[in-house]
């Protein structure tokens, strides 16, 4: 039996409606169904994870709530108004990619500041490089930087115009295993700093039931919601606890996977 | 020496210093025994050297070809970067060049001498218009390249910060295809320098390349023809180097491999 839960959670805010969205793509004549039906809600200051296999659409799914794809049907609205477009409210942070690597620290950080005065940008961005760790490296070039630095600092740049919204693409798939678990608590203790609805893209079950407040389970082709799994653990979450093997088997079991390998 | 480990300091000077006095030993010993009457040997030309700087017309000659390349090639670097940024920027205006520059790219800038002539006359300004037509292509193309091989993740960041597509143009697309650009620009140089030699031996009175054909037809100093050609190949080095050095600076660094 699929359940689907569209509901946010009580009390709060609406920050996100996705309603009915579907999405086709035509090539070679043929058609592919990506995403089909999707309906999803999410409330203001809320952490989700879209989880699922690579190739069930949630990629497609965050493009079109920042407004990069138009959806083939169904709406997506951002407090109560319709998505037309990219919008320095909702900043999509790439894997570490995403940074300029012909700027500074600095200078990628006050990209998006060039509407602020040179006082107000310096305090910015001076803000920032510490709130991320990279005091002594403002004059350094991305190609200086490690993986993980990168990737602050394509966050760093995020926040820095001051968002309401993230929308992170496996941000951290390309980090090695140690760093990946420290840009997690960054990422966590960044959020609960600044409450931003953070949507987070994952193809790694661990790393979704540690980040999320809700965790939204994806099945492939076309693409839906097979189910979404609230997370009610506080953070910081003792991941061995019964409690969070318990919720991260269950999600196991709902992609069809034997906790075994 | 080991191909795996980094050559010392002294090595990268010391061997190319080698080959190069060898290859002056064989050229020293074929001259001798052939027994050529006409073709120097390092030592005459060394002596056409020396008499080419005491007389004062080196250095003229050298200021005009470096001039007439720098105008031919800063016209071409002026109007070539824009019109080839707007073209990788708009596809569809390049779909409708495409054609017409195709067919022009591949012509030798030589074959317009007589072109060149006709509209300017004998004089710096057909030698000029030559460079230009030898190094615009060169630099349209890179920056069509370039603006169309800028990561999609660039312009996405871009558009998501809110900049208008002039800011998006100048902000992220013009630094993302920059070293492509400098790419072109290089090969555009090198092609300058090619052309101007050529352009001086027929459209003008001046220049290198105008010592190389005089040298040869005001009786046949052959001393002094190969003393100007390994002259031209010193100062094409020279501007090829500081070319190069541009690939250091931080902003452009990232786009080159193997630059230390």
């Amino acid at each position: 039996m699929v359940t689907k839960e569209v509901e946010a959670a009580p009390g709060l805010k609406t920050k996100l409606s996705v309603d009915n969205v579907s999405m086709t793509y035509k090539r070679d004549g043929k058609l592919t169904h990506v995403l089909e039906n999707v309906n999803l809600e999410v409330s203001d200051g809320e952490f989700v994870c879209l989880l699922g296999p690579s190739g069930c659409g949630k990629t497609t799914l965050l493009n079109t709530m920042a407004g990069f794809l138009t959806p083939t049907s169904g709406t997506i609205q951002v407090n109560g108004e319709a998505v037309r477009g990219p919008d320095p409210r909702r900043i999509f942070v790439f894997q570490e990619r995403g940074v300029f690597p012909w700027l500074t620290v600095e200078g990628n950080i006050g990209f998006g500041l060039s509407k602020l005065t040179k006082p107000e940008r310096e305090q910015r961005i001076a803000h920032y490089v510490k709130m991320v760790g990279l005091q002594g490296f403002e004059k350094s070039y991305p190609a200086e930087l490690s993986g993980g630095m990168k990737q602050r600092l394509e966050v760093a740049r995020a926040l820095a115009v001051n968002p309401d919204m993230l929308f992170l693409d496996e941000p951290f798939g390309a980090l090695d295993s140690i760093t990946r678990l420290v840009m997690r608590s960054e990422l966590l203790r960044i959020w609960q700093a600044e409450r931003k609805t953070i949507i987070f893209v994952t193809h790694d079950i661990d790393e979704a039931v540690q980040l999320a407040d809700r965790v939204v389970v994806m099945s492939a082709r076309p693409g839906t919601i097979q189910q979404i799994v609230p997370i009610d653990i506080a953070h910081p979450r003792d991941i061995s606890s019964q409690h969070y093997l318990e919720l991260r088997d269950g999600i196991f079991k709902q992609i069809g996977l034997a906790h075994q390998v | 020496m080991n191909s795996l480990a980094a050559p010392q300091r002294w090595e990268k000077i010391f061997w190319p210093l080698v080959a190069t006095a060898l290859l002056l030993l064989l050229w020293h010993f074929s001259v001798i025994w052939s027994g050529t009457k006409i073709f120097p040997s390092p030592r005459d030309v060394g002596r056409g050297m020396l008499e080419l700087f005491r007389h004062h017309v080196l250095w003229a000659d050298i200021r005009d070809s470096v001039r007439r390349v720098l105008i031919g090639f800063g016209i071409a670097a002026v109007l070539g970067i824009p019109m080839g940024l707007l073209l990788g920027w708009y596809p569809a205006a390049n779909q409708v060049v495409n054609p017409v520059m195709q067919i022009l790219r591949p012509i030798s800038p030589i074959a317009w001498i007589p072109v060149a002539i006709i509209f300017f006359g004998i004089g710096d300004r057909a030698a000029v218009f030559l460079i230009f037509l030898g190094s615009f292509f060169p630099i349209v193309v890179a920056c069509i390249n370039g603006v169309s091989n800028v990561p999609s993740v660039f312009r996405r960041a871009g558009r998501n910060f809110g900049l208008t597509p002039m800011q998006l143009l100048t902000r992220v697309v013009f630094p993302a295809a920059l070293p492509q650009i400098l790419v072109g620009l290089r090969i555009a140089l090198g092609i300058a320098w090619l052309v101007v030699v050529a352009a001086e031996m027929i459209a003008v009175d001046s220049g290198l390349g105008y010592l190389v054909i005089d040298s040869r037809n005001s009786g046949k100093r052959y001393d002094l023809v190969i003393a100007a050609i390994l002259l031209i190949g010193v100062i094409g080095l020279i501007l090829d180097l500081i070319f190069r050095s541009l690939e250091r600076l931080k902003p452009l660094r990232w786009g080159f491999r193997n630059v230390a």
